[in-house]
């Protein structure tokens, strides 16, 4: 069987490097992998989203309505944007950022309140974290984006070891002490 | 052993080891970074950016006829630009492979159109071969090198967005050398006038027959037999797309060359399935062919001519079959791609919105500057238009010069800008041309271009000197200003507008997102002094948004540029925290 994680955000988010590194740790336990992404203009303070699907072999590298196992948002705003695409049972990890959109700064619409319990009233398993003060509290918020890998990471059958290993051989060496310590605390996390 | 790599760096593994001695390409999403991943083999593969594709692709010319491998890449739009050079190179053949790769935008993600490339190898009578994931990428880039001398012909090798762009497993083989070959003196082959041409237009309707019997037999065209009921024919990422939604339910035909297409091959899988689908983005090309051929197909009356397809599209269509999905019921605002926290494009905007002119725009960044909150840009069709469409509304509009502007970036004017400014100067309409100098091709995510003063890899070299430039051609009035100081911009441009002459502005300031830029600690706002009168909201920075009745600076993102400054009359906006 297909298994499904995207990962939705905004433009700037650092979702790129999450699904490399979930690849490469998905690769490195002998999965066949295919990541979507989309590059260019969407990156620009837009919605992006990045497909990641592993099994023994997989055809399409894109996550269609229905089909997401996991998804992993980076912002309550995609979180529910992007909700259509989760498979009846599915998990979302959200990380409890507002982003405001350009339409809700210039007044033309409205952020919506209660995203997040309105997600888990539709009987979806919803985890809730503080992304940014993790990142923060490893040293920067650049690093949102593995804490979040690292809160996802415990809810996988996948070793600590595996993915520490990959974070090391991925991130350049200046940034490696920064993302280990914000994994390590969404992996932690109570 | 296998790698996960992007499928446009798996297209330029496959350059290396083809021993493709020359990369020259233009920039375009989906197709750039297959040109930024051949830099890492620069030892091998000399690879630079060029002012555009037609450049690009004859600069792969030059080196072919020389001998050596050579290649270049665009996105579809690219292609129009060296569609010239590309029909007659078609007539002449190569010498060493020449290889064009040219990657299409269904759905329209990074695109202003959503033309369908393989039209371009019938028109050309090119051959094209189109891969569906990473590991071909890498096969039939090296594959095209091969064909391409094996049949005298540049190889169209077909991507788009999805296979660009997505990531899967590839396994490298055995390298190949970068030999020169021979170059024999020929103009009967490589100088096309009428006599030469009409004897090579015999050989490449030749070559046509003979590419034709290489794809009836070619291992890269495969049927696999399952069900027999529904029969699938398609190719790229459409053929990933019916594997996913069919499975065993289906036969399949699986195309690697798209042109020229296999009849007999086509035919024979025809009769072994009950109910035949031609499954393809866009046009309904080989569609249309398998009707020539006199065959019963089903494709786009049930499909669509626009857009991507998808697993959960086939699925609906062929086997009636729909995915359950929850909804949040919430009202969601879309999230429009937006211009940076520091950007100096809107400095120059928020400027022309106070002056309330007419923009005759042009594609980059900058273009996002036509949506809300600064909804600034009046036209905007294909790079390089904005200047010579100014000057033709000019001459129709001479009451309106002076409130008119054309808009244009600093790789856009290189690319196809420069002889629309000649134009103006030539033909004499009052028309200000505005550069907008940030130093770098910002929008296909940062890419070198002649007025950077650096090539692809960073190393240093001339750069245009636009001032320079303006006078040689003519236009006398050229004036440079800094858009973080609106007002001073403004005031400049305003000045422009009245004098009755052509003026060349250049709006100069690099771009936030460049390494090299220092940026100031971010801005905050003096909640005491601030009344919550909105008025910083009015120049569409992401950093800025209202929190109850206060504004507030986001310091993820503000980078202190103090264009909001200007905004604010009462001094809320400070320095530091
Ligand atoms: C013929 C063609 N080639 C390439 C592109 C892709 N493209 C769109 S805008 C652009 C260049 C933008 O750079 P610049 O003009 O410097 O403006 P910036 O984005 O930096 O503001 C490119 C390469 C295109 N749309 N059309």
């Amino acid at each position: 069987m297909t298994k499904a994680i995207m990962i939705v955000g905004v433009g700037g988010q650092g979702t790129l490097l999450a699904s490399r590194l979930l690849g490469n740790v998905l690769l490195f336990e002998g999965y066949d992998v295919k990541i979507s992404e989309v590059h260019g203009m969407s990156q620009r303070g837009g919605s992006v989203v990045t497909c990641v699907k592993f099994g023994k072999k997989v055809a399409s590298p894109i996550i269609e309505k229905g089909e997401a196992d996991i998804i992993l948002a980076f912002e309550q705003l995609e979180a529910a944007r992007w909700l259509p695409y989760l498979k009846k049972g599915g998990k979302i990890i959200v990380n409890t950022q507002c982003i405001d959109p350009m339409p809700v700064i210039t007044g033309a619409a409205k952020y919506p309140e209660n995203v997040i319990e309105t997600i888990k009233k539709l009987g979806v398993d919803v985890t809730p974290v503080d992304a940014l003060k993790l990142a923060l509290e490893a040293g920067n918020a650049k690093a949102v984006n593995v804490a979040l890998i690292g809160v996802m990471a415990k809810q996988t059958d996948i070793k600590y070891k595996v993915w520490t290993k990959i974070i090391k051989d991925t991130v350049p060496e200046k940034f490696k002490e920064l993302n280990l310590k914000a994994f390590e605390l969404g992996y932690n996390l109570k | 052993m296998k790698k996960l790599m992007l499928g446009n760096a798996a297209v330029a593994s496959g350059l290396k080891d083809a021993g493709c001695k020359l990369v020259s390409s233009y920039p375009g999403t989906p197709s750039t970074e297959i040109t930024e991943y051949a830099v890492k083999y620069k030892k091998d593969i000399h690879c630079e950016w060029a002012p555009n594709e037609k450049v690009a692709m004859e600069t792969a010319i030059g080196a072919s006829f020389a001998g050596a491998r050579a290649f270049c890449a665009q996105k579809h739009v690219g292609l129009n630009v060296a569609a010239d050079p590309l029909f007659t190179l078609s007539y002449t053949g190569v010498n060493g492979g020449l290889v064009i790769a040219v990657a299409d935008d269904p759905g329209m993600h990074s695109s202003q159109n959503e033309q369908d490339s393989r039209h371009y190898a019938r028109a050309a009578k090119v051959l094209m071969l189109e891969p569906s994931n990473s590991q071909e990428c890498y096969d039939y880039a090296k594959l095209a090198f091969v064909l391409s001398e094996q049949f005298d012909t540049p190889v169209l090798l077909r991507l788009s967005t999805r296979v660009s762009h997505s990531t899967s497993l590839v396994e490298r083989s055995n390298d190949g050398n970068g030999k020169l070959k021979e170059y024999e003196k020929n103009p009967g082959k490589y100088v096309m006038m009428p006599a030469m041409a009409k004897t090579r237009h015999e050989v490449i309707e030749k070559r046509y027959s003979a590419e034709k019997v290489w794809s009836e037999n070619s291992d890269i065209n495969t049927v696999e037999m399952n069900d027999k009921k529904i029969g699938i024919i398609a190719a790229g990422i459409t053929y990933e797309y019916a594997k996913e939604a069919l499975g065993n339910k289906a036969s399949y035909l699986k195309l690697g060359c798209v042109y020229p297409l296999p009849a007999k091959l086509i035919t024979d899988f025809a009769k072994k399935v009950e109910t035949l689908y031609v499954l393809e983005q866009l046009d309904p090309f080989v569609e249309n062919y398998c009707k020539t051929l006199g065959l019963d197909v089903r494709g786009k009356e049930e499909f669509s001519l626009l857009g991507e397809y998808s697993q959960a599209l086939i699925k609906k269509v062929i086997l009636g079959e729909e995915v359950e999905y929850i909804e949040s019921g919430l009202e969601i605002p879309g999230r429009p791609p937006v211009l940076c926290a520091g950007c100096p494009h809107r400095g120059l905007f928020t400027a022309l919105k106070q002056l309330d002119v007419f923009v005759s725009g042009d594609i980059g960044c900058y273009t996002l500057s036509s949506l809300p909150p600064l909804e600034m840009m009046d036209t905007c069709v294909c790079m390089g238009a904005s200047i010579s469409a100014l000057h033709g509304r000019n001459i129709v509009r001479p009451d309106e010069a002076k409130k008119s502007v054309a808009v244009i970036g600093d790789s856009t004017f290189m690319h196809s800008g420069i002889l629309g400014l000649v134009n103006i100067a030539y033909n004499r309409t009052n028309s200000k041309v505005i550069v907008l100098d940030n130093s770098i091709t910002g929008m296909t995510g940062h890419q070198q271009n002649p007025t950077t003063g650096k090539r692809i890899d960073g190393e240093p070299t001339t750069a245009v000197d636009l001032t320079a430039l303006a006078h040689a051609v003519g236009i006398e009035r050229v004036v440079v200003v800094d858009p973080y100081d609106i007002p001073a911009t403004k005031a400049a441009i305003a000045a422009e507008l009245e004098i009755e002459a052509p003026s060349l502005i250049i709006s100069r300031r690099p771009c936030a997102l460049l390494k090299e830029v220092k940026h100031n600690p971010p801005f905050s706002i003096d909640t005491d002094k601030c009344i919550g009168c909105k008025a910083c909201m009015k120049i569409g920075c992401p950093a800025i948004k209202m929190s109850g009745e206060k504004s507030v600076i986001d310091f993820t993102q503000c980078v202190g540029c103090g264009m909001c400054t200007s905004f604010c009359k009462f001094d809320a906006i400070k320095e530091g925290k």
